[in-house]
């Protein structure tokens, strides 16, 4: 090996001598080019993974109408349960039905074009609103809205966000691979949350039922003891075993 | 919060006196649960049969000739001092199966079971089925599904899970009115409800108000393999000696012993 290598350096040597010492350089300069081809390729990676893919990611799709919470909200009494009710058996309604929107749209009411719509071609004809929803879980989810609603007083806004002060409704973004609303997925591909409602992944369950469950465990017992205090401020998941909750409680 | 509800242990008694082999427990538990079935059934080893009536038969010719049927659901297993050791929750890889202690019960998260399969060979009841094939359901069935229960694919285990979904409804209700006990009617599992003979009956055992708490007591009263420390949250209730004896291996000198 080293013979042939020997051969190499003296050829390339030989090759070398007419030309100009300014010239043997030339192989450290050629970097620069390189460079700033790794460069516009990575930005160009970047931008695909970051801007172009998330967009080509979720199909955008338009709500059959919109419909504006705000102005609803308004002329109802009981805010966002006046339409988005319980039902006796403890099941929550979810989206209204058309007979909920008959209540009050039996005749065109406004001059919107959404209205005639939602007149003449859904309450008319006496077909239900297809519409897309924004939090629809998956199949394996068990979602209680009386244990959180009712049971833990969380508000609406907890995790459907300010929707009941929304004038229209947004685009529905759908995730071509999972089929699953953005709303669900998560807005930011980072996974960078801002709001609580940003995402509503399995994840963001857990994390508020373990921070509730511990908290339940902190509160009813436990005197102050300045090792383990300490020990559970540098190892805060360590000793005390792990207050989780079954997997049977959200999933069916 | 803060002032949350006793654990509880779900459990069965089921009267092996009373029981007639019908199967009526069975295709209830199948419709409830969306179970598939395939269209040939006859080879048993393939079929998925969450709740599973058993013949037994005691040896004997004729005039001493008896028989019994045994439906064996999940056995919902605490492990030593319900700890939740069950056999297939300490082998599962993937913590696709776990012990609530809220319950008693034990889960299986089909999105979560990758089908190693670890759990049927650690079920000594042979309780857990897996799905060799997608489910096709006849044609016009799928609407007869139960949208309370999460239909199985291709790839994972399934089993009994007393009709959790039951609870989860009879919670939902429990909590729409600001309680967070159940009465015990609110919650019975399908195969209790259609037994037409009364023989399996279904609630809390750790709760005196409830049935099963006297009946497990029964002098009479066993467990499948007792002996194996799984502590199952099914009682079996029988007059007969051999049909107790068939609960556990017994070797031929061993007395038949009580455990409970």
């Amino acid at each position: 090996m080293s013979q042939s290598e020997d051969k190499v350096s003296e050829n390339s040597a030989e090759k070398k001598q007419p030309r100009q010492p300014g010239e043997n350089e030339q192989g450290n300069g050629s970097s620069g080019p390189i460079l700033l081809l790794f460069i516009v390729g990575l930005v160009i990676s970047l931008i695909i993974g970051w801007v172009i893919f998330p967009k080509l990611l979720y199909s955008q799709k338009k709500q059959p109408i919109d419909f504006n919470h705000e102005l609803h909200n308004q002329e109802v009494d009981e805010g966002c349960i006046s339409c988005h009710f319980f039902r006796e058996d403890g099941s929550f309604a979810g989206v209204p039905k058309n007979e909920q929107c008959a209540g009050c749209h039996e005749e065109v009411l406004g001059e919107s074009t959404d209205e005639a719509i939602l007149v003449e071609e859904y309450i008319a004809k006496d077909k239900e609103i297809p519409w897309l929803i924004y939090s629809k879980q998956p199949d394996c989810v068990f979602f209680s809205h009386a244990a959180h609603v009712k049971m833990a007083e969380m508000g609406c806004k907890t995790c459907h966000g300010p929707i009941g002060k929304s004038t229209s409704l947004k685009m529905y973004e759908e995730n071509r691979i999972s089929g699953y609303s953005r709303d669900i997925w998560g807005k930011n591909i980072s996974g960078i949350k801002k709001n609580e409602w940003d995402r509503m992944k399995m994840n963001d369950c857990a994390a508020c039922h373990k921070e509730a469950a511990s908290a339940k465990a902190s509160a009813s017992k436990r005197s102050p003891q300045l090792f383990f205090d300490l020990l559970a401020m540098v190892f805060p998941d360590a000793g005390k075993p792990q207050k989780t909750e079954a997997c049977f409680v959200c999933h069916k | 919060m803060g002032k949350h509800e006793k654990p509880k242990k779900y459990g069965m008694v089921i009267n092996l006196d009373m029981c007639t082999g019908c199967g009526a427990c069975m295709v209830a538990c199948m419709a409830e649960n969306n179970v598939p079935f395939k269209e040939d059934e006859s080879d048993k080893l393939l079929s998925i049969t969450w709740l599973r009536v058993y013949k037994l038969s005691n040896g004997k010719k004729f005039p001493d000739a008896d028989i019994c049927y045994l439906p064996r659901p999940c056995q919902h297993c605490g492990g030593k001092g319900d700890h939740g050791h069950s056999p297939c929750v300490s082998v599962c890889p993937a913590t696709a199966t776990d012990y609530s202690h809220e319950t008693g019960i034990v889960s299986q998260i089909y999105t979560r079971c990758f089908g190693c399969r670890y759990c049927m060979a650690a079920c000594p009841y042979h309780a857990r089925y897996f799905n060799w094939w997608d489910p096709v359901w006849p044609k016009g069935m799928e609407k007869y599904l139960s949208p309370n229960v999460s239909p199985r694919m291709r790839g994972v285990v399934e089993k009994c899970s007393f009709c959790f979904h039951r609870y989860q409804l009879a919670m939902n209700k429990a909590y729409l009115e600001g309680r967070r006990e159940l009465e015990e009617d609110e919650y019975q599992t399908a195969c209790t409800q259609a037994c037409p003979a009364n023989a399996i009956t279904f609630g809390d055992l750790s709760n005196p108000k409830h049935k099963v708490y006297e009946l497990k007591k029964d002098p009479n009263a066993f467990r499948l393999l007792e002996r194996l420390g799984t502590n199952p949250k099914v009682y079996y209730v029988s007059s007969r000696e051999w049909v107790r004896r068939a609960g556990d291996n017994y070797l031929q000198h061993e007395e038949t012993v009580k455990l409970n």
